[in-house]
């Protein structure tokens, strides 16, 4: 504040003492704990720590056996599936139901409350609300067959190969509404001027959408982006809730590996090299977004 | 008792203020299941009889949740009074690195070394000689559980043995009937396959696999015959939508599949619902075909504290488990196999009897928790849960049950 104020030492050091003080909690806790921590489980990775961490170390061993195991190269397919299924469809179906929900229609609030509401839900309960939707005898497969359609089949979350798009679907139920909302917010941002002026030349509204109101929304889908990505990462309560992974491995996800191995196994290392593997994914998606964010403002 | 609690409010109201206090002991454990919970109320109230104060502290949602967190709290520094194990290397760690209370002393003072069968029971509880665990109920895995209205519904007889079980399959098919019920997860199918293991096997082959962790047999002709078993247990089980080990008993309750293999823990979910051994559904130890149980079960352990007060009522709890009349309650309840042989199982049903003469007549062999690390079961249970609810051919299967047992521990 007051950075006018006349600054007559030209110590930089002591320039906003207060609030330098101020922030030494914050900065502690972003280095010990954070940095901190991922360096520690980086480093104990590579040993062969059991039930406790012991610096026994052994290479890359953990990270061999990691990527020799079925069922981390089924965690990750899986992850893989979601993750671009789940960004793809949330970011088009949440810009659509943006999109409609700015023509000025009736009852707005209410319908952004109805679509908003799942994202209230905890990831468990939706987990556990689409587990019996999709329950082959309590579901919409017993809804429709005794509607008449004896032969209809809808079982992803019993059927191994498409158990995945039964998580998908959940994912999306609640998390698209959170989506939808950002973008309505983005597409308020944008000037009504710029409309006026579209409409003035003839432009048709899917054009205006698509080549002048969503290139001006950058920032908004790059910060949607990062939120939808870090979740998609980190999935795991969804899939502890409504399969439990199953059936058999076929919905294991990265994050339930690091869990399991590291409590059920009693293996910290091998849980240690699979979350440093998570936390090499999230790098991979954080750094361009920081550097898109950050390092381009800089310059410009 | 009266005179032990009078000297209990004299030593606290004089001596030591902290000693009220000191004696009510937390207990973890994840018994919540009807049955479990009676029995627990049996141990609770025998432990208040001596003067102390049991704190109960449930997990739900079985060993799998509630060993994280009781081993958390333990290596966090704010460990209970004492916490249920299942016997076996759950708690090696921590014995090793020296978190858990020697027991030597009460253990001695009781005899455990001779009451206590069979022996392998107190062998994982010792550590470089010294007792760290008072074991407190044995289970057995190898148990085929049958619903004999639905073999009365299909028109064959009841199996006597598992290949008679195999063979009656199509006939319950033929029915609408599921023929194996099996639940999805992971440590049923894993059970499933060493029941299979052991009880089509024979124990020698179990002990060359999973004791000497024998890569070669593990590879060889003996077990791929085990596979082959697995995978008709597969197919027979194929259809069967539930989760937990429960809801798969309850379809052979009810008569909507012809059987399940589960442990004897399954017991207690059948005469809650007020079935009879022997007419309503029938038990086959050993799959009906060899006659030895492995001795899983529970354990209770307890954590080395400060406060000698309460490391005073954990002996007193100690003791208390081993007691022969805290065991006939408890393990009547629960529907398990007491860890003494010296006591009197008189009131237990046909098919606890069936147990209880197995394991006196010393065919028992170890549990796979006792034989391979936590780590070694856990990527067994990968491989298991896979295979069961997947088409992975039985080579592949093999091979990578090979691999998991050549680096086995």
């Amino acid at each position: 504040m007051a950075k006018t104020h006349q600054s007559a030492r030209p110590n930089q050091l002591f320039r906003n003492l207060n609030s330098k003080i101020a922030s030494i909690p914050m900065i502690f806790v972003a280095l010990v704990i954070f940095l901190g921590g991922s360096v520690w489980t980086v480093i104990y990775s590579f040993t062969n720590s059991r039930l406790l961490p012991r610096a026994t170390f052994v290479g890359f061993d953990q990270y061999e056996r990691l990527w020799g195991s079925a069922r981390w190269l089924i965690s990750i397919q899986n992850l893989a599936i979601y993750g671009i299924l789940s960004l793809i469809f949330s970011l088009v179906v949440g810009f659509v139901l943006a999109a409609l929900m700015d023509q000025k229609i009736r009852f707005e609030n209410v319908f952004r409350t109805i679509f908003l509401y799942p994202f209230a839900l905890s990831f468990i309960v939706t987990g556990l609300v689409w587990q019996w939707i999709l329950n082959p005898e309590f579901g919409i497969q017993h809804i429709v067959r005794s509607l008449g359609w004896e032969t209809f089949e809808f079982n992803p979350v019993y059927d191994p190969d498409i158990v995945i798009y039964g998580i998908l679907i959940a994912g999306l139920w609640q998390g698209t509404g959170l989506v939808m909302c950002l973008m309505l917010a983005g597409l308020r941002g944008i000037d009504e001027d710029i409309w006026k002026a579209s409409r003035v030349d003839g432009i048709p509204m899917w054009r205006t959408y698509l080549f002048i109101v969503i290139p001006m929304m950058r920032p908004v889908f790059i910060t949607t982006l990062v939120i939808i990505a870090s979740g998609i990462v980190k999935l795991y309560d969804l899939v502890v809730a409504q399969t439990s992974g199953g059936p058999g491995n076929a919905s294991e996800v990265p994050a339930k590996y690091v869990y399991d191995y590291m409590f059920q196994a009693q293996n910290l290392g091998q849980g240690f090299a699979a979350s440093t593997m998570m936390l090499l994914t999230v790098a991979i998606i954080i750094v361009p977004w920081a550097y898109l964010e950050f390092g381009g403002r800089k310059r410009g | 008792m009266r005179i032990r609690a009078f000297a209990a409010v004299m030593a606290a109201t004089v001596a030591l203020p902290c000693f009220v206090q000191a004696a009510d002991l937390e207990v973890t454990h994840w018994w919540t299941s009807g049955g479990e919970a009676a029995a627990v109320k049996e141990l609770a109230g025998a432990f208040n009889a001596t003067g102390n104060k049991w704190v109960d502290g449930a997990i739900a949602g079985s060993g799998g949740t509630a060993r994280p967190i009781m081993i958390s709290r333990i290596t966090g520094g704010d460990p209970m009074g004492a916490t249920q194990f299942n016997h076996g290397r759950q708690a090696e760690e921590l014995v090793q690195s020296g978190l858990m209370r020697d027991l030597s002393d009460v253990a001695e003072k009781g005899k455990w070394k001779e009451v206590i069968k069979p022996a392998n029971l107190l062998d994982s509880c010792t550590f470089e000689g010294k007792i760290y665990c008072a074991p407190i109920n044995i289970h057995s895995w190898q148990w085929l559980w049958l619903s004999n209205a639905a073999f009365k519904t299909a028109g064959v007889a009841v199996p006597k043995d598992w290949n008679e079980f195999v063979a009656a399959a199509p006939a319950l098919k033929k029915a609408g009937i599921q023929p194996l019920a099996l639940g999805g997860q992971p440590w049923q199918a894993n059970g499933l396959f060493d029941t299979l293991l052991i009880s089509l096997g024979g124990k020698d082959l179990y002990e060359k696999v999973y004791k000497d962790k024998d890569a070669k047999v593990a590879a060889g002709p003996e077990m791929a015959k085990i596979f082959a078993a697995a995978d008709k247990a597969r197919e027979l089980a194929k259809g069967s939508n539930v989760q937990d080990w429960n809801q798969a008993t309850n379809m052979v309750l009810t008569g909507k599949a012809g059987g399940q293999v589960m442990g004897d823990w399954a017991q207690g979910e059948f005469s809650l619902a007020g079935k009879t051994a022997g007419t309503d559904y029938t038990c086959l130890p050993g799959l009906g075909i060899n006659d030895v149980l492995t001795t899983n079960g529970d354990a209770i352990y307890f954590p080395l504290l400060k406060d000698e007060a309460k490391s005073e009522a954990q002996n007193v709890l100690a003791e208390t488990i081993v007691d022969p009349k805290l065991q006939v309650a408890f393990n009547l309840k629960k529907g398990s196999v007491p860890i003494r042989g010296d006591i009197d199982m008189a009131a237990a049903n046909d098919c606890m009897k069936k147990g209880i003469a197995i394991i006196a007549k010393g065919n028992t062999a170890t549990s796979t928790d006792q034989l391979v690390s936590a780590d070694t079961q856990k990527q067994k249970e990968d491989l298991m849960s896979e295979f069961f609810s997947s088409s992975i051919s039985v080579k592949d299967a093999q091979a990578r049950f090979v691999d998991i047992i050549s680096s086995a521990d």
